[in-house]
């Protein structure tokens, strides 16, 4: 059997990267778990000729797609939204847009302003200072003072405007809508030793030069440096429990395939909103048969995505294509409550660059616009290296209908059972994306955009998987307290995105790790007395 | 096992002709067609995970041919093409797109877009920075971020 630890953390992602380093100063003994394993830049997509044919299959976003050892299916079907994900150290951080934007000081009083959801158990305030450190360990880029976004302080200038950031902005401004450079993880200069960016073109899929932040090159660095051990390729089945009821260790498979058994003192959780509800129901037992921490019945339940209504279209002028970050540019224009809309809540901008040939060709085969035969090439080259898009990222509220539960069927590599979802659109969230469908198609055509195309959703847009193990204060209501501590087990915590309560109108990333770094701060603050 | 291997000559040939359909060689544009034995090469070399869908794709275009596309007049053929391309589900898109990702990435196309022959990393790309005195009107616009109780 292993040594016992003081701290287990499940999960080398965005949150466990983030905790573990926080955590690192107490000295304690601090062990990590990842089922993938360490990255290597020099086989990322954009090092190879065949770098938009990667996306599709071993780069794919989607797990199901790629299907690497490190991955577990997940079950989707009967949802319009695919879940995408990564695993590995480092997480979905390795594989996202960098986009940061961070919750507004109101979406945390949503059931106050609003009269829907709930409101959280803590207010912005409580994440300032972690979501400025966050940001220092991150390494921001933008412009601050934008006027309808809390206050950030990027220590990195914004991103260039490139092409495509000037038609946009013209645009915006002939609309009189708001529009600002946006906070991304992008560095912008060199930064904490990683490069410059130099406009590879596609941020998503891992960044070749380092200038995309993710927690690889961040956090887990300087938290190994700390002491922090880190284990590579072990998967967790399940975490066990004692006669106390207190977490007692995690069940693994090592890198070999070997089963084993890991006792922990803590056991910290950052397994992000499809993966932690998964643990938490595989490790039922007979002490907990509805699940571990599932007292309530709402761990995998209030499962939020943002449903991303997406519209596109081609101007006359050239745009950045693929020789830029996809994202430069954000509106906050129809962020907060209107009613007169027609729906509650509202949603954040991102605004696209542009597309990669490939891509272009592919997608735009595909929604009929580029026609097979002799039109093909005058077709093509007027849409490559001219779209230019309009992305909605709609608050999802919470709905328990939308779920994470375990498939009868389907497992892992490892024989462990898969995760399914069960989601739909709800009715406020379809008038918010045709909203913002027609907001978007009045920016493209003042833009002299043509070929006007929609995702809505955006089908493979499941980056933001939240709400499927709730924060709150009442245990019958929620699955963590105010500080993340599991109301059922006094030694179990989570810190990534599914203690979310909303789901606001914004990437989360920020906030999952500001959350994070705030649990790790009560941790530290409760050493004495932390299973009161 | 290589793809190719995986292919058999009938499917190898109605991959080249309906390539060719998709994206026909052009004289105004000086690029060869999807149909090029270099551009066909690539793709079957490169089939991979795509194979099993790509091959259920052609088997479904031979259903629908009744016999080697290419022996079938024009008029036939196109039928055949539109048939396939509207009800030939996600083995119809996979195969259309090993076709575009694969003729998007040569040298002959690519000089003809005006794009470097080259993979993005290490040389990167220059972005221009921008006039930000077009943010001029946002900022005296200003507006408020909703205040929380």
């Amino acid at each position: 059997m292993n040594d016992p630890v003081d701290v287990l953390i499940i999960g080398a992602g965005a949150s466990g990267a983030a905790v573990a380093w926080s955590l690192a100063e107490t000295k304690m003994h601090i062990l990590c778990l990842e089922q993938g394993g360490w990255m290597n830049p020099a086989e990322y997509p954009s090092t190879g000729r065949d770098w938009e044919a990667k996306f599709y299959g071993e780069w794919s976003s989607s797990p199901n797609v790629r299907g690497r050892p490190e991955d577990y299916p997940i079950n989707d079907d009967n949802s319009p939204i695919k879940v995408v994900n990564y695993n590995a150290v480092g997480g979905s951080t390795v594989m996202y847009t960098a986009h940061w934007p961070r919750l507004h000081p109101s979406d945390f009083k949503v059931k106050t302003l609003d009269g829907v959801a709930d409101d959280w158990p803590i207010d912005y305030d409580a994440l300032t200072p972690f979501f400025e450190e966050n940001d220092r360990m991150m390494g921001t880029s933008g412009l601050s003072g934008d006027p309808l976004s809390p206050l950030t302080h990027p220590p990195m200038p914004q991103q260039p405007m490139g092409l495509s950031g000037a038609i946009i902005g013209k645009a915006m401004n002939e609309l009189g809508w708001h529009w600002w450079p946006s906070d991304t993880t992008v560095a912008t200069m060199d930064y904490e030793g990683r490069a410059r960016c130099i406009n590879l073109g596609h941020c998503t899929p891992a960044c070749a030069q380092g200038a995309k932040s993710s927690t690889d090159i961040t956090y887990w660095p300087h938290a190994i440096r700390a002491g922090v051990e880190l284990r590579t390729h072990c998967r967790v089945r399940e975490i066990t429990t004692d006669e106390n009821g207190m977490a007692s260790g995690v069940v693994y498979y090592d890198k070999d395939g070997v089963e084993q058994f890991q006792p922990a003192h803590v056991v910290i959780i950052a397994c992000n909103g499809v993966g932690t509800p998964r643990l938490l129901l595989n490790s039922a037992s007979n002490r907990f048969p509805n699940g571990l921490a599932n007292s309530s019945g709402l761990v995998g339940k209030n499962l939020m995505f943002h449903p991303y209504a997406q519209i596109y279209g081609y101007v006359k002028e050239p745009t950045d294509s693929n020789r830029a970050p996809p994202t430069c540019l954000w509106s906050k224009e129809w962020y907060d409550t209107d009613l007169s809309r027609g729906f509650v809540r509202g949603y954040g901008v991102q605004f696209v660059r542009g597309a990669g040939p490939v891509f272009e060709a592919v997608v735009s085969e595909q929604k009929g616009i580029l026609p097979w035969g002799e039109d093909h090439h005058r077709v093509f080259r007027k849409l490559n290296g001219h779209r230019l898009g309009f992305s909605a990222i709609c608050e999802d509220l919470p709905e328990e209908h939308n779920c994470v539960t375990l498939d009868p069927v389907l497992k892992d590599s490892h024989g462990i059972p898969a995760p399914r979802i069960d989601y739909t659109i709800s009715e406020n969230s379809r008038k918010m994306m045709d909203h913002a469908l027609a907001r978007g198609r009045e920016f493209l055509e003042t833009a002299g955009a043509t070929d006007i195309c929609i995702n809505s959703p955006i089908p493979w847009g499941g980056w933001h998987l939240l709400g499927t193990a709730r924060m709150g204060t009442d245990p019958k209501r929620s699955v963590v307290n105010e500080w993340g501590r599991t109301h059922d087990v006094k030694n179990l915590f989570i810190v990534d995105g599914s203690i979310f309560v909303t789901s606001g109108g914004v990437n989360p990333t920020s906030t999952i790790q500001a959350l994070a770094l705030y649990i790790a701060d009560q941790m530290k603050q409760r050493l004495a007395n932390l299973f009161d | 096992m290589s793809a190719s291997l995986q292919l058999t000559r009938a499917q190898r040939d109605d991959l080249r002709t309906v390539a060719g359909m998709i994206v026909p060689a052009s004289d105004a544009y000086k690029v060869p067609g999807a149909d090029d034995p270099a551009i066909q090469a690539d793709m079957l070399a490169t089939l991979g995970r795509d194979t099993k869908l790509v091959a259920a794709a052609l088997d479904h275009l031979a259903r629908l041919a009744g016999g080697p596309l290419a022996e079938l007049d024009a008029a036939r053929r196109d039928a055949v093409a539109q048939e396939f391309r509207k009800h030939g589900g996600a083995a119809a898109t996979t195969l259309v797109r090993v076709v575009l990702q694969c003729y998007y990435r040569d040298d002959r196309v690519l000089r003809s877009l005006g794009l470097e022959l080259r993979a993005p990393f290490p040389k990167g790309y220059v972005l221009p920075e921008g006039d930000w005195s077009l943010l001029d009107p946002v900022k005296a616009r200003a507006g408020t971020l909703r205040r929380a109780p």
